[in-house]
């Protein structure tokens, strides 16, 4: 186990509603957990409390027996990588320049990226597969493209855990499978784990290996997704009438 | 194919490479013949002799006359309209790197019609002595600033926006206050305090170049030396802060390095437009955005661009033109021609 949520609680400030109210939650070595829930049910939020962009009021977020709460903002950015969803960049940023920005937790106040810095970025780069984009600029790329260098640049971080928020919520279906399954098999290969939101129960069932359900600030349920995921859950968390079909090894839910 | 688009891309490199090695060094040829400019010309080839001269010690007869205007009038001034133009520029470059906006100038936080306050508030009462007027410049620029944060700050946190709507309120209130001493003051203060806005080099002196070259030179050599920081800034604050980045205690530290500077500039030139709008947005679309390459381009293009618009302010009529007008008849244009032709590709 890599990561370890435990009675996280998170309230707005002034707001007396917990926008998470209890989250009890575990991250295996080298897995891909995902959260799934309808809009607004807190996944955001629980991604921003676990690397602390929001300080939760109550509980722990434990890696390795560290307690992220209680550590600065530079070992917390060692450990783990956010990717947001989506970045506009008012300026014009080279590729590479930008990958290399994730460099930035281990690079102080006066210094500036060296050669070392330079050769782990456009390694990143090389494992996505796009070290041709390394000169172009970010501002010029395609949405599908933008993802996979906003994800080179977390593992240009080097942190072992990776944070993700609804990476495909801008994707046409080709770049969806494209950046989710270039992502499943870089985390395979290098042993990273990752915490990915997403809408979708289809693709939370293909690229993740367990799956988290968020209803009302809680876990709803969690586990394996051919186990959690039937036309029940999909009745309680978003309301609708679904099937869930099987062909071979494929499950697939569909409205009725 | 590729191979010929390889080289085609290198060569293009190079031609920029070399291109900004010029810019780094067009301010000395610039500064040699701007001191030959004037209302007595003096040819380069006599600059150059007298420079010289000086170096050598000994200064021939024939060419006192050339030594006194070149080093005793022209000189502090080109030099002090070159430092205040390279700080707007940078400091231009840094607001603008923290409130992600191509479009922010310096003065966005209140320094100019702080320090317009200032100016007016010395010249309205009389206040000239031990350089009254700089030193209130200087004061309420800076104090507006400190204004604007302390507005803006909510529960330890300093959101960009509300940064940005403080200065608007700041700035609204100084030129309230800048405007009813101009309603009470006479007619030949209102004059002073008008041309003072316009922005002028005309009283440069070597004393007053000295005092403030560190004021504007420390902190620029500090915003160089941390430019890379400034790109990780631009991500946004959430982004910064899940870089690792301590977000308030950095944008605390480029404001001041920024307003103190700026402060500084302002209150021995007064207000003069443009310069930190225009000169960092040529850097970044001839050049790059990353800030270590744009921060030394924008300090020598920004001097130098300062220089030229002051050498036609002091020659072009018989009478000094405010230099802050022909800043912005010269940058309009300029700007107008650069947005419509890159915008379109640069910002998506």
């Amino acid at each position: 186990m890599v990561l370890e949520v435990k009675g996280l609680r998170f309230a707005y400030r002034g707001e007396l509603k917990f926008v998470l109210d209890g989250i009890e939650m575990k991250l295996n070595d080298g897995e891909i957990l995902v959260l799934l829930g309808p809009n607004g049910c807190g996944k955001t939020t629980l991604l921003k409390c676990i690397n602390r962009l929001l300080k939760p009021i109550e509980g722990a977020v434990l890696v390795e027996d560290r307690n992220l709460i209680e550590m600065n903002e530079r070992d917390i950015a060692k450990t783990i990588a956010y990717v947001p969803q989506h970045q506009k960049l008012p300026f014009p940023y080279k590729v590479l320049e930008f990958v290399l920005l994730g460099r930035a937790p281990h690079i102080g106040l006066f210094s500036a990226p060296r050669a070392r810095d330079y050769e782990i970025a456009i390694e990143a780069l090389k494992l996505l597969g796009i070290e041709n984009l390394a000169d172009r600029f970010y501002t010029e790329l395609s949405g599908g493209e933008r993802q996979l260098v906003l994800i080179a640049r977390a593992l240009a971080s080097e942190a072992k855990i990776l944070l993700l928020d609804e990476p495909t919520a801008h994707l046409d279906f080709k770049n969806t499978h494209r950046v989710l399954g270039t992502l499943r098999k870089i985390i395979k290969e290098r042993g990273l784990s990752a915490i990915i939101t997403l809408h979708d129960p289809n693709l939370a069932q293909r690229y993740g290996d367990k799956v988290a359900v968020v209803q009302n600030g809680r876990i709803f349920k969690y586990g394996l997704p051919k186990e959690i995921i039937d036309s029940e859950l999909i009745k309680i968390v978003y309301g609708i009438e679904a099937f869930v079909l099987n062909f071979d090894n494929l499950r697939v839910v569909v409205p009725k | 194919m590729i191979e010929s688009q390889m080289s085609s891309l290198s060569s293009y490199k190079i031609f920029k490479g070399f291109l900004a090695f010029l810019i780094l060094f067009l301010p000395v040829p610039l500064v040699l013949v701007s001191v030959g400019v004037g209302y007595l010309k003096i040819p380069p080839g006599e600059v150059l002799k007298v420079v010289q001269s000086k170096l050598t010690g000994e200064v021939s007869e024939d060419l006192k006359t050339y030594e006194a205007v070149i080093f005793n009038i022209r000189l502090p001034r080109i030099l002090l309209a070159f430092l205040v133009g390279a700080t707007l520029a940078v400091s231009g470059a840094v607001m603008q790197s923290m409130f992600r906006n191509p479009l922010v100038e310096p003065y966005i936080l209140g320094i100019s019609s702080g320090a317009a306050f200032g100016a007016s508030l010395a010249l309205g009462l009389g206040i000239t002595f031990l350089t009254g007027v700089q030193t209130l410049a200087f004061v309420f620029g800076i104090s507006s600033i400190f204004l604007a944060y302390v507005m803006a700050k909510t529960r330890g946190e300093v959101p960009v926006v509300n940064l940005v709507l403080a200065g608007i309120i700041v700035t609204a209130l100084f030129s309230a206050l800048t405007s009813l001493i101009k309603f009470f003051v006479d007619p030949h203060n209102l004059a002073a305090i008008v041309y003072w806005i316009m922005g002028s080099f005309s009283h440069a002196k070597w004393d007053q170049l000295l005092a403030v070259t560190p004021m504007i030179l420390f902190p620029l050599l500090l915003i160089f030396a941390m430019g890379w920081r400034l790109n990780v800034l631009s991500l946004g604050e959430e982004e910064a802060k899940a870089l690792g980045v301590k977000v308030n205690r950095d944008q605390l530290v480029f404001l001041s390095l920024a307003t103190f500077s700026t402060s500084s500039a302002v209150s021995v030139s007064g207000i003069i437009g443009w310069v930190g709008l225009l000169v960092p947005h040529i850097v970044r679309l001839a050049f790059s955005s990353d800030n270590r390459v744009m921060m030394p381009l924008c300090a020598s293009l920004g001097g130098s661009f300062m220089v030229l618009a002051d050498n036609i302010a002091r020659t072009a009529f018989s009478f000094e033109l405010p230099i802050s007008v022909l800043t912005t008849i010269l940058g309009a244009p300029v700007f107008m021609f650069l947005v419509r032709r890159r915008a379109r590709r640069v910002w998506s």
